[in-house]
């Protein structure tokens, strides 16, 4: 599946809209559950458009993202990094795969990311009370279908 | 036919066939070298950024070329805050000036007492000899914006090295002492709060003296004491003030109220949670405190001098008003 050019700027506003979704408060209890917007938007576009996401966008967008959040440098970018390295292995299934089936594969994938982000901050921070960081990878795979029905409709409509 | 052509042929078949299979399903050819060699880039930065001084100056520039994101970023909250703003109603406005200038009224009141007080605190200390001055001038900061990630306790101001703060300056609330800034940028910079579970901060016991150390549980309305003795003189409801060791936070400010002791015979220490008295999770504007002995001599000439308080912005509306 090629891009279109139009693409390009869907995509660029797609990343800015999930970086402020993510930051928007929440509430404290709901705040654990907090889905990684910004994960989803780039496994669709790494799953949707792989030739156009390469391995390179997604670790700058991990790395704008460490300078966002103030974490350490290349923390984010490593994440990112992973996540588009296992969409591209996985995209020619993932696009064959029913709504579930993929939601599944989106709960393996962030839950990975989120392991290694654990496992990163364990080095040089206290980290959080054990699993509680893995609830947005159920809550991320709950919110896939519903990114990918947003972000497949706006293509078609740029179309 | 020659049995070799057709052998021939069915080769060339075979090999084309392959070809068309391998185009069709191909393998994207440097992806797994392109993955190696950019973990290998982030864990290179990761350790430089922890190890390295010189990498605060590539984030500040990193910082810089991000800010306009960061203005998009903030957009929500800025916007919530501004219909706000808004839509308060004029009798609320009222009724809220009228409190408020009662409230100063009597904190006026009380601060003329304050400085005949303080006046007698430093000529008292004078004859002691002892060396610890009072004079700490504060700046109003804005909160902009909260660390999305429920596990940190950060927040993010709206002053930054422009405006002087600096690493490691402590933060107070309207009621009680808050955090410390952990990262400067040049308009903007980001404050540990002391609920975060890589913060601790010396303390003691106001009614008797005693030290002790007050860590982070991640959650806001605890902090944990360690290492108090089972035989500690302290009780359920005393206040712990910054002891000033560490050189980092100025003494005497209310950290926290002690809510719950836990004696366990097993245990060398007893265990002791105590309610952080700043109001961590509400509130738009925290106080940037600038002490005589939290100013690095390089800063002391600095800046800072001229974004101290001034009567205009000390007049700014009270911390968790809301």
């Amino acid at each position: 599946m090629e891009g279109r050019p139009g693409d390009n700027l869907l995509i660029v506003v797609s990343f800015i809209v999930a970086i402020v979704v993510y930051n928007i408060p929440l509430p404290h209890v709901i705040e654990y559950g907090r889905p990684e917007w910004i994960s989803l938007v780039l496994l669709y576009w790494a799953v949707a458009l792989p030739n156009r996401i390469g391995l390179a966008t997604a670790w700058s967008i991990g790395l704008l993202l460490d300078v966002l959040t103030g974490a350490i440098l290349g923390r984010n970018a490593l994440a990112m990094l992973l996540l588009a390295f296992l969409a591209h292995r996985l995209y020619q299934r993932l696009r064959m795969f029913p709504a579930l089936q993929q939601a599944l594969i989106v709960f393996l994938v962030v839950g990975l990311q989120l392991l290694l982000l654990h496992w990163i901050d364990s080095f040089h921070a206290v980290v959080s009370p054990p699993y509680f960081y893995l609830i947005p990878s159920l809550t991320s795979a709950l919110f896939w279908p519903l990114v990918y029905f947003l972000l497949h409709t706006a293509r078609l409509r740029a179309r | 036919m020659h049995s070799g052509l057709c052998n021939f042929y069915k080769i060339v078949a075979y090999g084309t066939r392959r070809r068309l299979i391998k185009t069709i399903f191909k393998e994207d050819s440097g992806d797994l070298e392109r993955f190696v060699l950019l973990a290998a880039m982030s864990v290179a930065l990761m350790l430089a950024d922890a190890r390295l001084a010189q990498m605060t100056l590539v984030r500040s520039g990193l910082v810089l070329a991000a800010t306009p994101l960061q203005w998009v970023v903030q957009l929500p909250a800025r916007t919530a805050r501004w219909i706000s703003d808004v839509s308060t109603s004029r009798e609320f406005l009222e009724s809220e000036n009228a409190r408020l200038t009662a409230r100063n009224m009597v904190l006026e009141g009380k601060s003329q007492r304050l400085i005949s007080m303080e006046a007698e605190n430093i000529r008292l200390r004078m004859l002691l000899n002892a060396s610890d001055s009072l004079d700490e001038s504060v700046m109003v900061a804005e909160v902009i914006s909260v660390d999305p990630d429920p596990f940190t306790h950060k927040i993010f101001i709206d002053k930054g090295s422009r405006h002087g703060v600096f690493k490691g300056q402590p933060v107070l609330g309207a009621t009680g002492l808050m955090g410390q800034v952990v990262q400067v940028d040049p308009y903007s910079s980001r404050v540990l709060l002391i609920t975060d579970s890589n913060h601790a901060i010396p303390v003691q016991v106001a009614r008797n003296g005693l030290r002790a150390i007050a860590i982070g549980t991640s959650s806001t309305m605890n902090l944990e004491l360690v290492h108090v003795p089972d035989t500690a003189d302290i009780r359920v409801g005393d206040t712990l003030i910054s002891s000033g060791m560490g050189r980092r936070f100025p003494s005497g400010y209310p950290v926290a109220v002690v809510v719950d002791i836990n004696h366990h015979p097993g245990r060398p220490f007893a265990k002791v949670r105590a309610t952080p008295t700043a109001e961590l999770d509400r509130g738009r504007y925290v106080l940037l405190v600038f002490t005589e002995q939290s100013r690095t001599p390089a800063q002391a000439g600095a800046p800072a001098a001229g974004a101290t308080e001034t009567p205009a912005e000390a007049t700014l509306p009270d911390t968790g008003a809301q």
